[in-house]
């Protein structure tokens, strides 16, 4: 609209970073991470209805080094926008703005992040005998 | 008459278009499916991790119950839901050329809706048989 290009905010050059910017960015990132990763749950899906052979090689894949790097990532994109986002749905009913309550719910949710993407590898592991 | 609609300020040609009258819609649907997706997600990433390294039949049996199928397609639909409403909100905020936006905005949906019904009809071609 306007014919003059007009200064826009925030100025990322000279902006420092903070937890609480650091935690929206991320949460954006692991959203798109998590939508491009139900790729992967419906091709598990499709693998599973086509038979023996197809899902067989599903496991293969998803079970690979790399497979299970990206579902490690995966986890961890996944707990975190999980934690973030309820974070962002106390916020939505007004709870936890004053600026240390939102540090506070920042590092919890990070921390949470860690705590569940291990104890869901653990449980995984576990389950298949691993120890 | 094409002089008179130059010489409208931007703000004076807004008011009058006035709102549409739906923006918080979008914005309530996110959350409602934010919500939703706390049991729905949770749910599905405890199967998932106690599915580990199984067979086909086992997956099977599991995909292929009532409950299951039940919650496997409440848990899609939400999902692809919200991915869908959620990167509209990334392309809008980030793609500035409206062309481009529009149709990242409409591939996207497409793309999210695809994905949904070909989930759900493996689901059914598992627990009906194909």
């Amino acid at each position: 609209m306007a014919s003059h290009p007009r200064p826009t905010s925030p100025h990322l050059q000279i902006y420092k970073p903070q937890l609480t910017s650091a935690t929206s960015i991320f949460h954006r990132l692991t959203g798109v991470g998590l939508a491009i990763g139900t790729l992967v749950l419906v091709y598990w899906l499709i693998a599973a209805a086509m038979g023996n052979e197809a899902f067989d090689m599903a496991e293969t894949i998803v079970g690979s080094v790399i497979g299970r790097i990206l579902l490690f990532l995966w986890s961890l994109a996944f707990f975190y926008h999980l934690l973030n986002g309820i974070r962002h749905l106390a916020w939505d009913a007004g709870f936890g703005f004053e600026l240390p309550a939102a540090y506070r719910s920042g590092y919890a949710v990070i921390i949470g992040t860690v705590v569940l993407t291990l104890l869901a590898w653990v449980l995984g592991y576990m389950a298949r005998g691993a120890f | 008459m094409a002089m008179q609609k130059e010489l409208r300020s931007d703000l004076g040609r807004a008011r009058g278009l006035g709102s549409a009258k739906e923006g918080v819609g979008h914005w309530w649907r996110q959350r409602l499916t934010a919500l939703a997706l706390i049991p729905l997600s949770l749910w599905f990433v405890a199967s998932v991790v106690f599915l580990t390294d199984t067979d086909h039949a086992t997956a099977v049996a599991w995909l292929g119950s009532p409950v299951t199928l039940g919650l496997m397609v409440l848990f899609l639909g939400t999902t692809f839901y919200h991915a869908a409403l959620g990167m509209q909100v990334v392309i809008e905020d980030y793609v500035s050329n409206h062309g481009c936006r529009t149709a990242l905005i409409v591939l996207t949906n497409f793309a999210c809706f695809a994905l949904m019904v070909a989930a759900v009809i493996s689901l059914l071609v598992i627990a009906f048989g194909g």
